[in-house]
């Protein structure tokens, strides 16, 4: 009976050390899922997660806080490259957090903008540009669409518009719509 | 002649549908009131115009310079006056519309003055390119990429040898047939232009056996010619897509241009027949390309043939100066019946890239519902690149986009030959075109989250550092106020004795 | 020698882990989804199976046995089972935190896969040598990895295919594990001995 104790306990002290080590020399350092998942979000930063911009909701799902369905910019192309790269089920955007929207860009009524600036500590890119009491202007090229400048705009002056498609960055259309469903089959 | 051919994968034999187009030499569409001249008829970046509302133009007077190395200029196609700058249909699959410049035109047909070119060894290659981009010459042959490109080597590549194409492999389409048996003289002239500037002087003139008149054409002329003693025309057999760049290569000289590379990765440089023509225009003529052949066939068209056309002609006038039974918005076909796309809209213009309309296909393929895959496999046997088309399929539909891409869909060159042997009609050419157009939807949208995310990196990092900054004013000025009240009450306690010695800069 | 090869042939093809003798079916039906982590999971397995029938045959022999305490080798099996897998999702961990959160529970789950207990206990039951312990566990595992990684290959084209609706999902998972579990007992014949 003692050396059954014993034994066992020896075995454990032993085994214990090796993890212990193991443990040591395998530590890993930051979080590399959290950058991989940052990739895939949209990078609008408009908070609709209910975060305080992309990376902090990145963090959240690489700590398996929050689920994948939450970001309605980037739709159900980004829930399903998350649900890819993490190897969960695909699920619906949640729509607590909104619904997926065409793609859009801020336009400033130039005639109405009375320059306060406020649009400009809005904006979470710097797409704004202007100066106190001066007109201000989206740079189209930056603006990401998040509809933070909207808010708080005291005239009302920024409109959001749809990016209309032009020849060359047009796509072809889906297929799949005439196509036989699945399970369609007589 | 007695050159060995090579050959590539699949393939197939398709009837040519030829004969109804070629009866009646080449003839000139007459001068249409208004043209339509969108600014990106090639691939690149759009020209930019030169010219503004209201301008009076002559014919062949640049309207738009090249913008970017990848981009050519544009002219007038006729003498008039412009009369608006907008926004226009354009004839691309989307149906969507982009900048095109406007011209009335007044019947004159007036020419600028042109500068031909006797002798054009006195140039050197590089002025020769010049030329040629500034007379805005691309590939006619249906891509439009920049001519000029295509003739400069480099410091790194020896052009062993230049292919001209006259494949023509798709069906209707006749309109480099009718130049080579019209104008071959031309053409030869183009080839000693392109010779010289590529520092080659191997060429083959690549003809399919099914254009005995081209061939015999240009042989003849060949004939008369003895320096080009280093140019043949060789004759290989009708099969579609031969015509295809990579695989007439393949054919010509039985080598593969590697995925992802170039022709001259390999020494070998190809144009259409067409273009050859139109540089020869350019440099002994001084013409820059304002017209190109069109041919207009169809069983719906009563006076099938090849039409020299000027650019920005409404296709309708084209169609109906030919006479269709066509009605009005009625869809057309703009290219082959494999490669092209359905276009309505009655005024759309005539471009660079549009080789050919056709209206009514004979033995088309009526818009059936597509069945379920039966995986026959015929795809894939028919494929000349040897592409699953199959597996591209099933990852295409299911939005498996890096799936595709691992199975090489971007070497599929939408030939059509899986779509056409697919016993199920599935549009498999279709889901190709969709998967790839997501793809670099998506790139273009990875790289634009990518400048996001640093900006807003950017902007954290300058707010964090403004706070940091106004904390330390605020508490400079803090220190600063403190030290002063301190000061004042010791000086009020220690008035009689000592003046103060207080230094605010020690209390920080 | 024949009879390593042997062992090899058996374990890998005849009495595969799996297929005929059906242990190990969860990690095979659960991370089978993806081709990728189909390796990474093969890889884990192999490397914890052939560890820990080594380690097990190491303690069977030297401390169980000398000592005279063979009832407690099951528990004494798992204890080194979890630890080799502890190991495992540390290394793991460090060097590819992707197919760490893709194998999420099923990488701890290897402790209670009941092939890498079972391969150590027939190891003991056979009476197998230290290079035989080894080489069954080896085998065992490379035939575990080879139908996970056949089976995902195919789970993958399924996945776009057109799979009635009555059968998609597990079903058709199910029916293919069975169709290749009955090619596998094919092999029964493959060596007589």
């Amino acid at each position: 009976m003692l050396t059954a104790i014993l034994a066992i306990t020896l075995l454990a002290l032993i085994l214990g050390l090796v993890l212990g080590f193991a443990a040591i020399r395998f530590k890993v350092e930051g979080d590399p899922i959290a950058d991989q998942i940052d990739k895939i979000l949209p990078q609008t930063q408009c908070g609709q997660c209910s975060f305080a911009g992309c990376r902090p909701y990145a963090e959240a799902i690489a700590a398996g806080e929050v689920d994948i369905n939450r970001c309605p910019p980037g739709g159900e192309a980004t829930i399903h490259a998350l649900a890819d790269l993490l190897e969960v089920e695909f699920k619906p955007l949640d729509e607590e957090c909104g619904v997926e929207k065409p793609k859009m860009l801020a336009v400033i009524d130039e005639d109405r903008c009375i320059g306060c600036t406020l649009c400009i500590q809005a904006c979470p890119v710097d797409a704004i540009l202007g100066a106190a009491k001066h007109m201000h202007t989206v740079i189209a090229s930056e603006c990401t669409g998040c509809e933070l400048c909207l808010p708080p705009c005291p005239v009302d002056c920024i409109d959001m518009v749809e990016t209309k498609p032009k020849p060359n960055t047009w796509r072809w259309p889906d297929p799949a719509h005439i196509d036989l469903k699945l399970g369609d089959q007589p | 002649m007695t050159q060995k051919l090579g050959s590539f994968p699949g393939g197939l034999k398709l009837n040519g549908q030829k004969k109804r187009s070629t009866q009646v030499a080449i003839r000139k569409m007459p001068l249409s009131k208004k043209l339509i001249l969108p600014l990106q008829q090639h691939i690149g970046e759009a020209s930019i115009p030169i010219v503004s509302v209201g301008d009076k133009v002559l014919k062949g007077q640049k309207i738009a310079k090249a913008e970017g190395h990848v981009s050519v200029a544009l002219h007038a196609p006729s003498s008039g006056t412009i009369i608006a700058i907008d926004e226009q249909p354009i004839p691309h699959p989307s149906g969507l519309s982009a900048l095109c410049i406007s011209i009335e035109t007044d019947g004159e047909d007036q020419w600028i003055k042109r500068q031909p070119i006797k002798d054009f060894t006195e140039h050197t290659e590089h002025e020769i390119r010049q030329l040629i981009r500034d007379a805005g010459i691309v590939g006619l042959g249906g891509a439009g990429f920049p001519s000029f490109i295509k003739l400069n080597p480099g410091v790194h590549h020896h052009v062993e040898t230049l292919i001209i194409n006259g494949v023509e492999c798709e069906p209707y389409i006749t309109c480099d047939d009718m130049i080579m048996r019209e104008r071959a003289e031309g053409i030869l002239d183009g080839i000693e232009i392109m010779c010289y500037a590529l520092h080659v002087k191997n060429c083959v003139i690549a003809i399919e056996d099914n254009k005995p008149e081209a061939i015999s054409a240009l042989e003849l002329a060949l004939g008369a010619r003895p320096h080009l003693k280093e140019t043949n025309v060789v004759v290989i057999p009708t099969r579609y897509p031969t015509g295809s760049e990579k695989q007439l290569i393949q054919v010509v000289t039985g080598k593969q241009v590697p995925t992802g590379g170039l022709p001259i990765d390999i020494g070998i440089v190809s144009h259409n027949v067409g273009t050859t023509y139109a540089i020869a225009r350019s440099i002994k003529h001084g013409e820059p390309l304002i017209s190109r052949i069109v041919t207009v066939t169809g069983r719906e068209v009563e006076h099938a043939g090849n039409f020299e056309t000027l650019f920005g002609t409404p296709m309708h006038e084209l169609l109906e100066f030919c006479g269709t039974k066509r009605q009005p918005e009625e869809p057309f076909i703009l290219g082959g019946p494999m490669m092209g796309y359905n276009l309505s809209g009655d005024h759309l213009p005539v471009t660079k890239t549009a080789n050919c309309i056709i209206v009514g296909v004979d033995d088309g393929a009526k818009a059936s519902t597509p069945l379920p895959c039966i995986r026959c496999g015929e795809c894939a046997t028919a494929c000349p690149v040897s592409l699953l088309p199959q597996q591209l399929y099933w990852h295409s539909r299911a939005k498996d986009l890096d799936k595709a891409k691992e199975y090489n869909l971007f070497d599929c060159i939408e030939c059509g030959c899986c779509s056409y042997v697919c016993p199920s009609e599935i549009p498999l050419v279709h889901y190709f075109r969709f998967a790839k157009t997501e793809i670099m939807n998506q790139q273009q949208e990875h790289a634009k989250a990518d400048i996001a995310r640093i900006r807003h990196e950017n902007r954290l990092a300058r707010l964090e550092l403004e706070q940091q900054e106004k904390e330390l004013r605020q508490q400079q000025r803090k220190a600063a106020l403190a030290a002063t009240q301190a000061a004042k009450v010791k000086q009020a306690a220690e008035l009689p004795t000592e003046p103060q010695t207080t230094d605010s800069q020690e209390t920080q | 020698m024949t009879d390593y090869a042997l062992i090899l042939i058996s374990t890998i093809l005849v009495n595969n882990i799996v297929l005929v003798k059906f242990l190990g079916l969860c990690p095979f039906m659960g991370v089978s989804r993806k081709l990728e982590t189909a390796i990474g999971m093969g890889l884990a397995t192999t490397f914890v199976l052939t560890l820990s029938s080594i380690s097990s045959y190491l303690i069977n022999e030297y401390l169980l046995a000398p000592l005279g305490i063979e009832f407690l080798r099951t528990i004494s099996f798992i204890f080194v089972i979890a630890v080799v897998v502890q190991f495992t999702e540390l290394v793991v961990h460090k060097t590819s935190p992707i197919l760490y959160q893709v194998l999420g529970i099923f990488l701890p789950l290897i402790t209670t896969n009941c092939a890498v207990l079972g391969v150590a206990l027939l190891n003991v039951q056979q009476g197998h040598g230290f290079l035989e312990s080894a080489l069954y566990g080896f085998g065992a595992a490379i035939g575990f990895s080879m139908v996970l990684i056949i089976f995902a290959a195919m789970r993958e084209r399924i996945a776009v295919a057109d799979v009635p609706v009555a059968f998609q999902g597990a079903a058709i998972g199910l029916i293919t594990a069975g169709l290749m579990s009955m090619a596998f007992m094919g092999f029964a014949g493959l060596v007589h001995v």
